[in-house]
């Protein structure tokens, strides 16, 4: 199941979506998330649901790769559609079977909400499918930049970030090396009821912490040694390079906000 | 070629100075090294040669006596312009990988001393191809083996463009083939650039690469002088928790055995090369 959720996943690739800046995407992405309020009709969210396919095209994700890779997402879009559906009671009444009454504001606002839901979750998802987490961190370091005149650590965080990505499939590995050592030592984990599971966890959580902690102070004495003194002086091996494609995207996202106010009710 | 790079004057370094009964975990040691030497420093858990690795860099200092470097004592003051200038590798090679991938780690000594970006891509490329992993340039720590880690961290050290490389027991946590990849890239990077080498370790095979060895014991220097001298010692270096190198500790039980050898052996090669002789002779 894991290896089927694709929420917060990279897949390489090379498309237009791929190569461009990360800081525009992630603008790109937060306003995006602004402008779907814009739309209150079925112009608005038809708009919407085109536009954000469009972007999945250009991204080459596949379609029912995102969709399969997206199934949890899908239960509860299914439940607040349902949630609206029976909860809102105004306009026309559609449908009665006992005590099950539809009304037609509660259909239409059903689908509104379902499709703006859907929207969201696909445009972030092509967000982090389509940029590396150490993009992500780098772009996410300059857009915060202006943050530095109030104290905000930015560089701090970006470094935290980088670093505990860096460190995950090496944590992985060692929490399963922790497993297999508690097996072979008759540790039961994974059956009993839930007060025993909760148990078993503690036996793999503390060796876990203990190596972590040793791993972090092996750490900071390398990248001393390394000469890291902080943010002040630094220079990045990375670069970002905003492109025509990335000021292009911006404009094509306030042609849709423009659009979407057009036709808004 | 006869520049002193590093050199200790009577260094004495106890952990807890507060605690009278604390055992100075290194004691009144003094040596020198020039530049283009390979040094190994060896000897067995406890014997005070981690804490020397970290009075050479800076993370202690001496309590007594004092450490130099490049010239410079080592205090508050020099101490990054040092560190510029030297290259370390640890252990553990996964816990001094910083970077998401390999060529980001190369660079971080780079991006912390402030050089500019276009010539860090031409110095990472420089250094990934002295250690042959350019081609891994993109990969991410977790596809590689303990051996190439090491060979990246080398690079990443390498990237400063030091005059002296320390590996601190950079051996020791790879298997065979790991460790033949590590000390096989120093062996061809001290060919071509002359480069001075610490090794720190407790592997008398590795140390017998060396061109000097210098032995500690209990915080103190044992003894010091080439891989035959040093091991000529034989059963004192036993006694300290030192395994000698195989083909050493083969000649020695062969000549108990009756087998009239003629010399020490450090190689198995030379080992064996005599051996076939003997029975020529024979």
């Amino acid at each position: 199941m894991m290896e089927k959720m694709i929420f917060g996943r990279f897949i390489p690739g090379d498309s237009v979506v791929h190569r461009m800046d990360p800081r525009a995407k992630i603008l790109f992405v937060f306003l995006f998330i602004a402008i779907v309020f814009v739309a209150n009709n079925a112009w608005g969210y038809a708009i919407l649901l085109g536009f954000t396919l469009l972007v999945v095209f250009l991204s080459k994700i596949r379609l029912y790769f995102l969709i399969n890779g997206l199934k949890p997402v899908f239960i509860l879009l299914i439940f607040t559609f349902f949630l609206h559906l029976f909860f809102t009671r105004e306009g026309d009444l559609l449908f009665s079977f006992g005590f099950i009454e539809i009304y037609e504001e509660g259909l239409r606002q059903g689908i509104f909400i379902s499709i703006r839901f859907l929207v969201l979750v696909f445009m972030t998802s092509v967000l982090t499918l389509t940029t590396s987490p150490i993009s992500i961190t780098d772009g996410i370091e300059v857009l915060l930049g202006p943050f530095k005149k109030i104290k905000l650590p930015v560089h701090e965080l970006a470094l935290m970030m980088s670093i505990s990505l860096r460190f995950i499939p090496t944590l992985m590995d060692e929490t399963g090396k922790i497993l297999k050592a508690q097996m072979a030592r008759g540790s039961d984990i994974g059956s009993g009821p839930m007060k025993e599971r909760v148990k078993a966890v503690v036996p793999l959580l503390i060796p876990l912490f203990v190596s972590a902690f040793k791993r972090a102070e092996d750490l900071a004495t390398a990248m001393e040694v390394r000469g890291y003194r902080g943010g002040e002086g630094r220079t990045r091996y990375r670069q970002l390079n905003w492109q025509l494609a990335d000021t292009l995207s911006l404009v094509l996202l306030a042609g849709l906000t423009a659009v979407l106010w057009y036709f808004r009710a | 070629m006869n520049t002193e790079i590093l050199s200790f004057e009577n260094v004495t370094f106890t952990y807890n100075t507060e605690d009278e009964t604390m055992r100075p975990a290194v004691e009144n040691v003094t040596f020198s090294i020039e530049s283009g030497e390979w040094i190994a420093l060896v000897g067995h858990n406890g014997s005070g040669k981690s804490t020397m690795a970290k009075l050479m860099n800076g993370l202690l200092f001496p309590n007594e006596g004092k450490v130099k470097v490049f010239g410079h004592t080592m205090s508050e003051e020099t101490l990054w312009d040092i560190r510029s200038q030297m290259g370390m590798v640890f252990q553990n090679p996964d816990n001094q990988f910083v970077g998401a991938t390999v060529q980001d780690d190369v660079a971080f000594a780079l991006e912390n001393n402030g050089v500019p970006h276009a010539q860090m891509v031409e110095r990472v490329h420089v250094a990934l191809s002295q250690v042959k992993m350019e081609d891994y340039k993109d990969h991410e720590p977790h596809h590689l083996s303990g051996g190439q880690k090491q060979r990246v961290a080398i690079a990443g050290a390498l990237a400063m463009r030091p005059k002296l490389l320390i590996l601190d027991e950079a051996t020791s946590m790879l298997d065979p083939q790991g460790r033949m990849e590590v000390i096989e890239t120093i062996r061809r990077l001290r060919e071509s650039t002359g480069l001075t080498v610490i090794s720190i370790t407790h592997d008398l095979e590795e140390a017998a690469l060396a061109e000097r060895i210098i032995v500690m014991n209990r915080g103190q220097k044992h003894v010091e002088g080439t891989p035959a001298a040093v091991f000529n010692e034989g059963s004192e270096l036993t006694e300290m928790g030192l395994d000698l190198p195989f083909a050493m500790r083969m000649t020695h039980l062969l000549q108990e055995a009756g087998v009239a050898l003629q010399e020490e052996h450090m190689t198995e090669d030379k080992l064996v090369d005599e051996l076939w002789k003997y029975y020529s002779r024979a």
